[in-house]
């Protein structure tokens, strides 16, 4: 037993060396992300919400407004085929509302990240990068804007511009610009330092190579975690000022408003007007956490060996 | 350490001085005032009148600076709106011990349970209850506060009687139990709860877990020490300490209370209170809470960092200046 050798001929031994495969972050990101299941079935339901909101004119049986004279029972869900998940409190059909509903969530959750991204960034990025007087300056904003708590400022605002889609979204992006600024300027300040921008420093690259080229490279996967994170709070601060009355205007429809009004006395026997919206706010908010759960292990380089 | 404390303070009232300034300059900002709005349709003399009553009809730069001048003593004026125009801050000393009652039983029942939660989880990881545990963090992470509120009303609130609107008291702190158990407390508790218990459980388990791997609690089993004293010793001491910047900020969030969760139990504390406040435009009201809220909030970030510095003695006061 011992003296037998291993035996293995020559083409085996190289057939057993592992192929060179062409690896990037991204790459490995997307395979990592791809075995999640959490994050797919999460990125599968978002994709789903997603061309719900776009193709909402074509999807939904109705117009969104369209007001339906009709038996009182037939306001009930699963009642009359007409209507699969019956009517609202001024008889339009139901299905209709939540398919519209989903464009002003998507709506809201895209824009008002990529705002105050477009504003955080740039800022965080100037502040992180160039320090100084300019750094002071912003952390002072800072530091006065975290003094006031986001959703009573957005309703305070919201007192003062008025209901409607885009000023709910103007005045969430005026309070969520707060976080990635202070995610860049944190990024910047590390990398700031670091070896590989010191040399490239060195080496005579312009202010804006180091930043585009070898600081903002770096920092992009945790601003694309936490902007997938921003999605479902602004979603969240969208249904909740609805859900009190001041966010979106009457005829469009929102999530947050059907809850609103489902809730009173009457909720046990129109139960659905309070159900269905919840079940749709509830999935899109869990999957963009899955999403963001899962890229977040898929891009953080250190999680790589546990998986 | 004394240095440090009175540079914070002074910023701290600076902070609230730019706050100050820029909610009174946006409020005012609006065409109209408090007594223009609505169906009430007020003679332009009555009109004039009540302006004048409320020195309404004086520049802006005056009202503001009588409002610094009061604002230090303590006196942000009478409310427009309630009945009888009490002096703001009677009406805060009466609706803010609604919400301090709840926003302290939740912090109670959220830090606790969710910190044992976590830590079960992260000893006992991707076990059974360990699953169980990241998915009702999940849950509470994701599912908005008002619809988790409006179904527990539907569920149990409309056919036991609990949390109907409109008759609230505070009860006594024990009345032949712990309060928490009455049941105008229980459901708006547990909804309040929820989220920050999602969050403690999360930041516990991924901290604890993290300390279970480092080199001195492989040390402390090396040396033969019974697993309770790690765990207690070793492992939960520095686990918490980088808790404390995550924890700690989320208490004055709690303690000035949920606008939704006061709005759906109908619970007469503060954020119901600002609510009412902002639409019937009551200036006075408006800047109390404000400034309340805004004192509240960046004190609590002072306590934060000085806690952080006791708990752990590695980090300096002030010392990086680039944070």
């Amino acid at each position: 037993m011992s003296d037998s050798p291993i035996s293995s001929t020559p083409e085996q031994i190289v057939s057993l060396t592992p192929k060179p495969v062409k690896r990037s972050l991204w790459r490995d990101a997307a395979r990592r992300f791809r075995r999640n299941r959490l994050a797919m079935f999460g990125l599968i339901m978002l994709v789903f919400m997603l061309s719900l909101a776009v193709f909402a004119d074509l999807i939904a049986p109705y117009d969104f407004g369209r007001v339906f004279l009709t038996l009182r029972a037939n306001t009930l869900p699963f009642v009359n085929s007409a209507h699969p998940l019956g009517l609202d409190g001024s008889s339009r059909d139901y299905l209709t509302r939540l398919i519209f509903g989903a464009r002003t969530s998507m709506m809201v959750g895209l824009m008002v990240p990529l705002i105050s991204f477009a504003i955080g960034v740039p800022l965080g990025a100037m502040a992180g990068y160039l320090g100084g007087k300019f750094d002071f300056l912003v952390m002072r904003i800072v530091e006065v804007a975290t003094a006031i708590p986001p959703l009573l400022f957005a309703l305070f605002l919201l007192s003062i511009v008025g209901n409607g889609v885009w000023n709910v979204i103007a005045v969430l992006a005026v309070t969520a610009w707060i976080e990635p600024t202070r995610l860049t300027r944190a990024q910047f300040i590390t990398y700031r330092e670091r070896d590989f921008v010191m040399a490239a420093r060195s080496l005579g690259s312009s202010h804006w190579r180091l930043v585009f080229i070898h600081i903002l490279r770096n920092t992009l996967s945790p601003l694309i975690v936490s902007f997938t994170f921003a999605v479902p709070l602004a979603i969240f601060a969208e249904a909740g000022l609805s859900f009190l009355g001041i966010g979106i205007t009457e005829p469009t429809a929102s999530w947050g408003k059907m809850v609103g009004s489902g809730i009173g006395n009457f909720i046990r026997v129109y139960y659905h007007i309070a159900l269905f919206p919840t079940i749709m706010v509830a999935l899109t908010m869990l999957s963009f956490s899955f999403v963001g759960d899962g890229l977040q292990e898929a891009l953080d380089p250190q999680r790589a060996d546990d998986q | 350490m004394v240095g440090y404390l009175i540079r914070r303070v002074i910023s701290l009232f600076l902070v609230m001085l730019v706050v100050s300034l820029i909610v009174f300059v946006l409020m005012n900002s609006i065409p109209g005032g408090p007594f223009s709005l609505g169906e009430r349709g007020y003679t332009p003399d009555a009109l004039a009148n009540l302006e004048r009553k409320y020195g309404l009809d004086k520049p802006l730069v005056e009202r503001y600076l009588n409002f610094l001048i009061g604002a230090v003593q303590l006196d942000f004026g009478n409310s427009f709106s309630v009945a009888g125009s009490p002096p703001v801050t009677q009406v805060i000393l009466r609706t803010w011990p609604v919400t301090l009652h709840v926003g302290s039983y939740t912090i109670a029942l959220s830090f606790t349970l969710g910190i044992l939660m976590g830590i079960v989880s992260a000893y006992r990881r991707n076990s059974f209850l360990d699953n169980a545990v990241t998915f009702t963090a999940t849950l509470g992470i994701t599912l908005p506060n008002f619809i988790i509120a409006t179904f527990l009303l539907l569920i149990f609130g409309y056919q036991n009687g609990w949390g109907a609107p409109n008759k609230w008291i505070i009860p006594p702190l024990w009345d032949g139990g712990p309060a928490i158990l009455s049941q105008d407390y229980f459901l708006p508790v547990i909804t309040y709860a929820l989220a920050p218990l999602a969050l403690v459980a999360r930041y516990t388990r991924s901290s604890v877990s993290d300390a279970l791997g480092a080199d001195y609690v492989r040390t402390a089993r090396a040396k033969g020490l019974s697993e309770r004293f790690i765990m207690l010793r070793h492992v939960l001491r520095n686990a918490l300490i980088p808790m404390v910047t995550v924890l700690l900020p989320q208490i004055p969030n709690l303690l000035t209370g949920s606008l939704f969760i006061e709005v759906v139990f109908g619970i007469p504390g503060l954020g119901k209170f600002f609510i009412t406040s902002i639409f019937s435009r009551d200036y006075p009201m408006i800047m109390g809470l404000v400034m309340l809220v805004a004192f509240f909030w960046g004190l609590m970030y002072l306590i934060t960092d000085v806690l952080y510095t006791l708990i752990d003695p590695r980090i300096r006061l002030g010392a990086s200046a680039s944070r």
